[in-house]
């Protein structure tokens, strides 16, 4: 049980609220957005979901691409992904560790 | 994705077997790696160093949270952004930390072991993160469970 631990602590935090949620939904699919674009839809004001995309793009989830006068913004999994196999070596660890256990008190 | 691991294991031994296996420090040591300076005190810090080859060089650290006889055993620990040598020690006080849970409950053939370890965000509602607890369907399959979920609640 000791393998490296990288934190995902921001990233979880970045994640935990339900409007981001929504933007990355969007943004997913692949095509940037611009601000304008998120906020169509949305009863949310352009200040308020530019404040959430800085959150998202702070934690490298999203990325703003500028063209022209215009930024849009797209998604990069990386993040999730590596947050994702973090947890998968935590848990690959406590695996290891009660196997471990087990051996120790059936012994 | 979830936030949190949850482990079950099933232990051919008593329970107070498997208790003495946790919370004895020289014992804890031997399975999970570790050499502890001295034994596990509720509400108290304990130190040592983890002796599993290639890692000997990381210290241990945690608090201990709690200590009922038989059926619970948890302490916080940090998670610092690397392991490697060359930013060890890292500033655990300023790590964010998890919480680790063992619980026992004894069944007909010895004994019930559920671990878990939780507060890898602090999320006011765990449900959030429920599109991402399956890697199943790649992200367009995560994305749409994310967007279904989001729409039911908001």
């Amino acid at each position: 049980m000791a393998a490296k631990r990288l934190s995902g602590a921001p990233v979880f935090a970045a994640l935990g609220d339900n409007v981001r949620l929504s933007l990355i939904a969007k943004l997913s699919a692949g095509q940037p957005h611009s601000i304008s674009q998120l906020t169509k839809g949305s009863r949310l004001t352009r200040q308020a979901i530019t404040k959430h995309l800085r959150v998202l793009e702070r934690v490298g989830i999203v990325h703003s691409v500028h063209r022209g006068r215009e930024s849009r913004f797209e998604f990069d999994p990386k993040p999730i992904e590596e947050t994702k196999r973090y947890l998968d070596d935590v848990s690959q660890q406590w695996d290891q560790a009660l196997n471990r256990l087990k051996a120790f008190v059936e012994d | 994705m979830t936030d949190r691991i949850e482990k079950r294991i099933e232990l051919k031994a008593p329970i107070s077997r498997v208790w003495r296996a946790l919370t004895d420090y020289r014992e804890f040591g031997e399975w999970f790696r570790v050499k502890l300076d001295g034994p596990f005190v509720q509400g108290q810090v304990s130190r040592g160093h983890i002796t599993y080859p290639g890692y000997e060089h990381v210290k241990w650290e945690a608090v201990v949270q709690k200590m009922e006889p038989e059926r619970l055993f948890s302490f916080t620990w940090p998670h610092p952004k690397s392991f490697d040598k060359v930013d060890h020690p890292p500033d655990y006080s300023q790590e964010p930390t998890t919480l680790v849970e063992f619980r026992l409950e004894k069944t007909a053939s010895g004994t019930l072991l559920v671990l878990t370890e939780s507060g890898f965000d602090k999320l006011p509602d765990d449900r959030r993160l429920e599109a991402f607890r399956r890697n199943d369907g790649g992200w367009t399959q995560q994305m749409k469970n994310i967007e279904n979920h989001v729409a039911k609640t908001s």
